[in-house]
């Protein structure tokens, strides 16, 4: 034991250098060398494009619920069970006022992903079905054709990654901001 | 939805057709043989070496390799708890984060020196900056650690009679330069390039489209994440870990994340069929980690594609799954994939969280922690196999009536002793920890998040993931008490050094055995007669010791579901 502890603190600190020093540095000087950060970066009005936003007002298409409001300086699901009565009884009100402010769509219609919060708390996407369902909505507060609002979707919509992996959805706040520039636009 | 299964087969696909060429570079790493990347890792070993003060050619007997991987550790130890319980006064801090309090630091070091990564803190507010690069140093060398570990056996296995099992500081360093960190640096350069932060900026400040102002945590995530998945760590920089669109921003990270979890521990199995030169006994041991690994992940997928029934109850279609808790960038298909690759591997990152899965899903997910040697962790999880495999020779060798042998080793009383108390030792402290939670309601009780069943389910995962050195949560509990962090502090010191110091004093008493060529008596370990002998031992152990608990929780839930 005690011919071991000298080269073991030294072999520590030896350690240390390598990955909290030289490693970070590399990866963080490869970080600097990039422009625009690719993704990370901020967009021109300041959004982070990854990060998802609380959208509550009728005239935008509403992100999903979410356990940290929206606030990126935490992160978090719900963690409640698939069985707990409150976590049910809290889906089935958020169902209810999802069919007040959209009074023309059937009950069935509604897609499970915009009544229930992700796991990060800041899912920046909903799924294409939940954009589809909010348009009859859209459409009559903006008095905008539900046809181009459609077109808006459409155009927004992200494919699987090549065509063929993963899922198809829509990123909520550059959905949001192009409706707003076709509005100022039009 | 078929695009979500076509991601998943890829993904496991490409990590195959990867693990199989990085086994024999690994392997060859192991033996001292050259490789091509020598040239600049030669020197820099030397430099490590020369100013460790250490020899690395001096030959160690497994007592020796024990006493100074212990010795090690103990170290990492203290130094994690200086850090941790002094960020508040240490650099590094733009977000004025809290120092730890001495229970959480406990925990905190235990966890990720221990490679299991069990977080009762969230990264955002209870970690400065300078905090989360300790914790990314114990998880290069916690990884490296189970590796050598790992390559300290696979010598011990070889054909000979000897003592000699190579130099424990060498492999680990070996380990650590030659195997993880250019894969680290690789994998981190992909990250920078796909939406991941690497800045030392605090939170930053915005407003929405709707006028709201909020904040957003950043920090050094690329580095830390790339060695997370690499060393099968799995403790994430942001509190919602791998489903955070800031640590896992786009299907493709995620594909990139899955393969690196799942890479090394995959290629230390094909490592060992070089080392010792027995392929068809590496593919034996492949084989049946996969059909293991397949019978857990196939319903679990299934499971979470139909969705809940409770909220189809409720009138509305899941046309994506089940969706609470899931990130719509990944889908359930591949969160699905991801929480059992998690847990058989001991990752214990998340790109969902695991509380708000179907409960068939949770089962399998505790299932895949309590067997923990499908694939398994970084080194160990070949060692919680080997184990296995010293208990099915065994059997084996009663049931025809012959001297239980391995490689040409005889197995005598006092290694089949040793492999029984390792072998009991994971579902003792995993039952009586879970046992102990249960009878203490005035620690527990106010932690659950959840009524019933449930709430069982989340102290049964919580002790179960410390045991198996996991590191995922039902993360509703609220686990940052006392109670918690010291229970599962001791459960992880435990679950972490007796798994290793059983297999190695096996394989080097083995060692030092004679060696006894094989003949027509000896039972051949590398056929799938075999391979379904192990799985069967497997299968009994872990469904005989765990089927009880299971029922209680998840299981119960399930049918209080159902019409």
């Amino acid at each position: 034991m005690k011919n071991n502890i000298v080269p073991a603190l030294r072999l520590t600190l030896v350690l240390l250098v390598l990955f909290c020093g030289i490693y970070t540095l590399t990866i963080w000087g490869i970080a600097k060398a990039i422009p625009s950060n690719w993704l990370f970066a901020k967009t021109e009005n300041g959004h982070y494009e990854n990060i998802g936003q609380l959208f509550t007002n009728d005239k935008y298409f509403w992100s999903r619920p979410s356990a940290v409001g929206y606030n990126a300086a935490g992160s978090g699901g719900s963690n409640k069970g698939p069985s707990n009565p409150d976590y049910l009884s809290e889906v089935k009100a958020r169902i209810d006022t999802f069919m007040v402010h959209n009074p023309d769509i059937k009950k069935e219609d509604i897609p499970s992903d915009i009544v229930t919060a992700s796991g990060s708390g800041l899912d920046p996407n909903i799924s294409v079905k939940a954009a589809e369902v909010q348009v009859k909505r859209i459409a009559k507060v903006r008095g905008i054709s539900e046809t181009t609002i459609r077109q808006i979707i459409e155009q927004q919509t992200e494919k699987p990654l090549l065509g063929l992996l993963g899922t198809e959805k829509v990123n909520v706040l550059n959905l949001n901001l192009a409706l707003d520039q076709f509005s100022n636009t039009k | 939805m078929n695009s979500e299964i076509l991601g998943v087969i890829l993904m496991y696909v490409t990590v195959v057709a990867l693990a199989i060429p990085l086994g024999r570079y690994i392997g060859k790493v192991f033996n001292y043989e050259n490789t091509w990347i020598d040239k600049i890792f030669n020197p820099l070993d030397t430099l490590l070496f020369k100013l460790s003060g250490i020899n690395p050619a001096k030959e160690m007997n497994w007592k020796q390799h024990l006493v100074a991987m212990l010795t090690i550790n103990v170290v990492w130890f203290i130094l994690s708890m200086l850090v941790l319980t002094n960020m508040s006064l240490l650099p590094l801090n733009p977000d004025g984060n809290p120092s730890m309090s001495a229970d959480l630091a406990f925990n905190t070091s235990v966890s990720f020196v221990t490679n299991t990564n069990l977080q009762h803190y969230s990264g955002e507010t209870g970690m400065s900056y300078l905090g989360q690069l300790i914790l990314m140093l114990w998880q290069f060398i916690s990884a490296g650690t189970g590796i050598a570990i790992a390559a300290v056996v696979f010598m011990a296995m070889k054909e000979r009679k000897t003592e000699n099992l190579g130099n424990f500081y060498s492999f680990f360093v070996r380990s650590c330069t030659r195997i993880l960190l250019p894969i680290a640096v690789l994998v981190a350069t992909i990250f920078v390039f796909n939406g991941m932060p690497m800045t030392f900026e605090g939170k930053d400040t915005i407003v929405t489209v709707q006028g709201d102002t909020v904040q957003v945590s950043r920090g050094p995530v690329a580095a830390f994440v790339a060695i997370k998945h690499l060393g099968t760590n799995g403790g994430g920089f942001f509190g919602a870990n791998s489903a955070h669109p800031l640590e896992n921003p786009s299907y493709l990270t995620n594909i990139v994340q899955m393969v690196t979890q799942m890479l090394i521990t995959i290629a230390l199995i094909f490592a060992l069929g070089y080392v010792i030169r027995r392929k068809k006994l590496a593919w034996m041991i492949f084989g049946v980690m996969s059909v293991g690994f397949l019978l857990l992940t196939v319903p679990t997928i299934i499971s979470e594609m139909n969705g809940n029934t409770k909220i189809a109850e409720l009138g509305i279609q899941q046309p994506m799954g089940s969706m609470e808790g899931k990130e719509i960038r990944f889908g359930a298909v591949s969160s699905a994939y991801w929480s059992i690759a998690t847990t058989v591997i001991s990752t214990g990152s998340v790109n969902a969280m695991h509380d708000s899965f179907t409960p068939l899903s949770g089962v399998y997910q505790l299932l895949a922690m309590m067997i923990n040697a499908f694939y398994g962790g970084c080194g160990v999880g070949f060692l919680n196999f080997y184990i296995y495999i010293i208990l099915a020779v065994f059997i084996s060798g009663l049931m025809v009536g012959r001297t239980p042998e391995f490689l040409g080793k005889k197995i005598e009383a006092k290694e089949m002793k040793i492999a029984m108390l390792i072998a009991l030792l994971h579902p003792f402290l995993i039952l009586v920890g879970t046992a102990l939670a249960t009878a203490l309601p005035a620690y527990t009780s106010a932690s659950l998040s959840n009524p019933g069943f449930h709430g069982f389910s989340q102290m049964l995962y919580e002790i179960t993931s410390s045991s198996a050195n996991n590191g995922s949560g039902f993360e509703g509990l609220g686990d940052n008490t006392p109670f918690w962090n010291m229970a599962c502090g001791i459960i992880m010191l435990l679950a972490r050094y007796l798994p290793i110091i059983g297999p190695v004093a096996i394989a080097g008493i083995l060692a030092s055995k004679k060696y006894i060529p094989e003949g027509n008596g000896t039972l051949k370990t590398d056929t799938s007669t075999f391979g379904l002998m192990v799985f069967a031992v497997i299968a009994i152990v872990a469904a005989l010791a765990f089927f009880p608990a299971l029922t209680l929780g998840p299981i119960a839930e399930y049918f209080s579901m159902i019409k």
